[in-house]
């Protein structure tokens, strides 16, 4: 099986704004990190830039990261041990605070590649019901076979 | 308290084993029975037996690789190497538990979105520590005084790595905020120690510290 995450931010400005050129600045080295992290299995990409970003119909202010990796491990390793953590620690400087969860993780199988739309449901699903096995975060976290694993 | 972890720790009671434990660890890598013999000027099947009771216990762990250029038919039997397990022990008579307490303390920050003033606490307390270094480190040696908090610094392309997460465990649960605190306690003890605070940044490997330090910039 394979770990697909999803997460979500929402913008204070807009993207060709002043105060989100270091966060766009930020697209093109940290999507090569991702790109080659060991485990990285599949983005879904804006377009054939780098600077990209996810096109979707849930509001100009959300910004969308949608992913596949081999392992919680390597998705962790990527998210906070890799030139990605300097970057999601200025998060403050470019993302509203919100109250819901804004990120979730669901097992697919290998070689499925998941839409937009199933991503967002499972965070709706984590929104509604709480982590589970089905939609779940690093914090909360399940197994393949359902089992809840303590971190 | 687990008498599992007070065993594991009572091995070490012997200078051999602990030496041996030692060079592992500080190597940051796999080593093989053979190097460690020779590093430490003992037999190679003392150090075999004393490395096999530390990987017993669960101090450290090993693997066989084949440690030689050749490969096929020949080149003989995969090597049994040692690394330092990641495992945690702790030992505290009477036991304590600030482990829980600091998990606790992070979900507070969290909920009252107070992570620039964990920061700054953060800073003060780098600042106090190396206001309380020894005259030596005051010098302005900032690996001695993260040495001696138990980062286990070494040298790499100009910059201090810190080999050693003192915080990991909570580092692994609260992430951004842990990683964000320990910058800023580096930070204050290389302004402390007179040097420009600047030179260290949040630089993460995988299994390490979050933070390394830029020799150059020190004064």
């Amino acid at each position: 099986m394979h770990l697909a995450q999803l997460n979500v931010a929402h913008l204070i400005a807009s993207l060709d704004s002043p105060q989100l050129a270091d966060f766009v600045a930020n697209l093109e080295p940290v999507n090569a990190v991702s790109d080659v992290a060991p485990g990285f299995v599949w983005r879904l990409k804006g377009g054939d830039q780098p600077t990209d970003t996810v096109k979707h119909d849930y509001g100009d202010d959300l910004l969308i990261n949608f992913s596949v990796w081999e392992s919680r491990e390597t998705l962790w390793n990527f998210v906070y041990r890799s030139p990605h953590l300097p970057v999601l620690k200025r998060r403050r400087e470019w993302f509203h605070r919100v109250a819901v969860p804004y990120t979730v993780m669901w097992w697919i199988p290998e070689g499925h590649i998941p839409s937009l739309e199933e991503g967002m449901a499972r965070l709706d699903l984590l929104r509604a019901e709480g982590p589970g096995p089905e939609a779940f975060t690093f914090k909360e976290f399940y197994e393949p076979d359902g089992a809840f694993a303590s971190y | 308290m687990e008498s599992d972890e007070l065993d594991a720790v009572g091995l070490l009671s012997d200078p051999l084993r602990r030496k041996l434990y030692r060079f592992v660890a500080e190597r940051g890598r796999e080593v093989g029975r053979n190097e460690a013999a020779e590093a430490l000027g003992v037999q190679r099947t003392l150090a075999a037996f004393h490395l096999d009771k530390l990987a017993d216990a669960g101090l450290l762990e090993t693997d066989f690789r084949r440690l030689g250029e050749r490969t096929g038919p020949g080149s003989g039997r995969p090597a049994k190497v040692y690394r330092r397990a990641g495992a945690e022990r702790l030992v505290s008579l009477p036991p304590r538990d600030y482990r829980a307490l600091a998990l606790m303390m992070a979900e507070v920050v969290d909920l009252l979105g107070a992570e620039e003033e964990a920061e700054r606490v953060a800073r003060r307390a780098g600042e106090r520590l190396a206001r309380a270094a020894s005259p030596a480190d005051k010098g302005g040696d900032v690996a001695a005084l993260l040495a001696e908090r138990g980062y286990e610094p070494y040298e790499e392309g100009g910059r201090i790595r810190l080999r050693n997460c003192p915080f990991r465990m909570s580092a692994e649960r609260h992430p951004l905020l842990v990683c964000s605190m320990n910058l800023a306690l580096c930070q204050g003890v290389l302004a402390g120690l007179g040097v420009s605070e600047g030179a260290a940044e949040l630089d993460p490997r995988p299994g390490e510290c979050c933070v390394s330090i830029s020799k150059n910039n020190e004064s």
